[in-house]
């Protein structure tokens, strides 16, 4: 079963299309694409919400779309939920 | 894809899917004539609202621009005008005269609301008798003017619903058909990309324009939009910043390259697809696009919105399958096959195509089912 979707090759971020649940391994791929991953799911993931494809340092910027879509505000390793607890947009200050 | 719908009409060449005799006032406390004579007369559809008194420049512009779109839109077969004094309210009449379309004037000053109700009542009698002896007839569906907004968005909707609406953008426009598109603020992120899309430099300069406008009108109250962009619904829903909610916002174009930018409620000058500006929240943004002159609005959403208007079908759009189960009956394409890799964004966009056939020849959509005539009209700043 497909656990989640990616926009484009190169992005930082899938988004989990079920709910995804701790310790499960998850398998996704590229929205019109081929590319494929398997990936260890480290929290809870609800469905809509984004799974980090790769370790993200603090302070790097976030690509979703192949755009910059915020920056890491902590450290978010690979297979952790990616929201509004660990990055933050660029705009409005 | 089928491309003949049966539709109306009108006297100045514009085709209409719907067919209403519109109750329009000019003013807020002319709300109760309309509002008796919708309840007195079977098939009028008033159009009530909270302004119109003491308004004054750019503001009273895009009030008369507003009325005078709405009551020009092809959707409305014929319409009635009831202000308090006559001055605004001819102003209103002759614009809408301009369609070559029926339409009538009345002022409650001088005579009072009883008398006034009993002429509107006549005069809608008489339009109602005529609007209903109208035919469809078949049309291609290129000539339809069709605008898209996205609400309750979420991480589905640009994943999901929104591109298959962007696929339906692309082939619609690829027939020759007009599209509308607006949510300024909602495209902090991916304004570049908008920008780099418009096919002149003059059109590009103006939404660059309208673009920056915004934000120095959030600047200059003192404060961002962090707290209500995203909204609270839009974090549930998994998205995360602004940013992001903006690239999934402008899916719903697909690739298209964009003709021009137009300002609040200004009709589309051509074929193609157009920017216009308008606050992202829903119902004033399909009000301008009503008023522009789309006769039927594209509505992704993700957890689910709603939102109709009194004139236009609006059909909702979901990707996401715990909305489409959870509020099914708002929801008219569910797309969530999609999100399980078990549809491909051309076959969606089949069944989107199919739909917008379906309401084009007279199927309600939820949002008409469910009593939805949200008319919201866009204010600039306070009355006098």
């Amino acid at each position: 079963m497909l656990g989640f979707l990616v926009h484009k090759d190169g992005d930082d971020v899938g988004v989990a299309v079920v709910d995804l649940k701790k310790g499960e391994t998850a398998r996704g791929r590229t929205l019109e694409g081929n590319t494929e991953y398997e990936i260890q799911v480290q929290q809870d993931i609800p469905l809509g919400h984004k799974i980090a494809l790769r370790d993200i340092e603090q302070g790097e910027k976030v690509k979703e779309y192949g755009e910059i879509i915020g920056v890491a505000t902590k450290k978010i390793m690979k297979g952790e939920h990616v929201h509004v607890h660990n990055i933050r947009t660029l705009r409005w200050g | 894809m089928e491309r003949q719908i049966l539709a109306y009409r009108r006297e100045n060449g514009k085709v209409g899917i719907r067919n209403y005799v519109l109750l329009i006032t000019i003013d807020d406390i002319s709300n109760a004539v309309v509002e008796a004579v919708e309840k007195a007369v079977a098939g009028t559809l008033a159009i009530p609202h909270p302004y119109g008194r003491l308004q004054f420049g750019k503001d009273l512009e895009l009030l008369f621009r507003t009325l005078i779109g709405t009551g020009s839109n092809p959707n409305v077969a014929a319409a009635i005008v009831v202000g308090i004094e006559p001055k605004w309210t001819t102003i209103v009449a002759e614009g809408i005269a301009k369609a070559n379309k029926p339409v009538e004037a009345f002022w409650v000053e001088g005579s009072g609301q009883i008398k006034t109700i009993e002429r509107v009542m006549r005069t809608a009698v008489k339009m109602v008798e005529d609007a209903t002896n109208l035919r469809r007839e078949p049309v291609d569906i290129s000539e339809l003017l069709i605008s898209l907004k996205c609400g309750e968005s979420d991480t589905t909707s640009g994943l999901g619903a929104n591109k298959v609406v962007g696929r339906f953008t692309e082939r619609f426009l690829s027939i020759g058909g007009t599209v509308l598109f607006g949510e300024t603020t909602e495209l902090t992120g991916a304004e570049h990309i908008v920008a780099s899309r418009f096919k002149d430099e003059r059109e590009r300069e103006k939404f660059l324009k309208f673009f920056e406008e915004y934000q120095q009108l959030v600047k200059s109250q003192g404060v961002d939009l962090l707290g209500s962009q995203p909204t609270e619904g839009n974090i549930a829903g998994g998205l995360s910043t602004i940013e992001e909610k903006a690239l999934g916002n402008i899916q719903k174009i697909g690739n298209a390259m964009i003709d021009g930018a137009l300002d609040y409620a200004e009709p589309p000058k051509g074929k193609g697809l157009y920017f216009m500006n308008t606050s992202s929240a829903a119902a004033e943004a399909v009000t301008l696009f009503a008023a522009a002159g789309a006769v039927i609005h594209l509505f992704p959403t993700g957890q689910g919105n709603p939102i109709g208007n009194p004139i236009l079908p609006v059909v909702k759009i979901t990707a996401n399958p715990k909305t489409a189960a959870n509020m099914s009956e708002h929801i008219d394409v569910d797309v969530s096959a999609v999100l399980r890799g078990e549809m491909n964004l051309d076959q969606a966009a089949d069944m989107l195509w199919k739909r917008v056939v379906e309401t084009a020849n007279g199927r309600m959509v939820k949002a008409e089912i469910l009593n939805h005539k949200e008319f919201v009209l866009t204010k600039l700043y306070p009355s006098a």
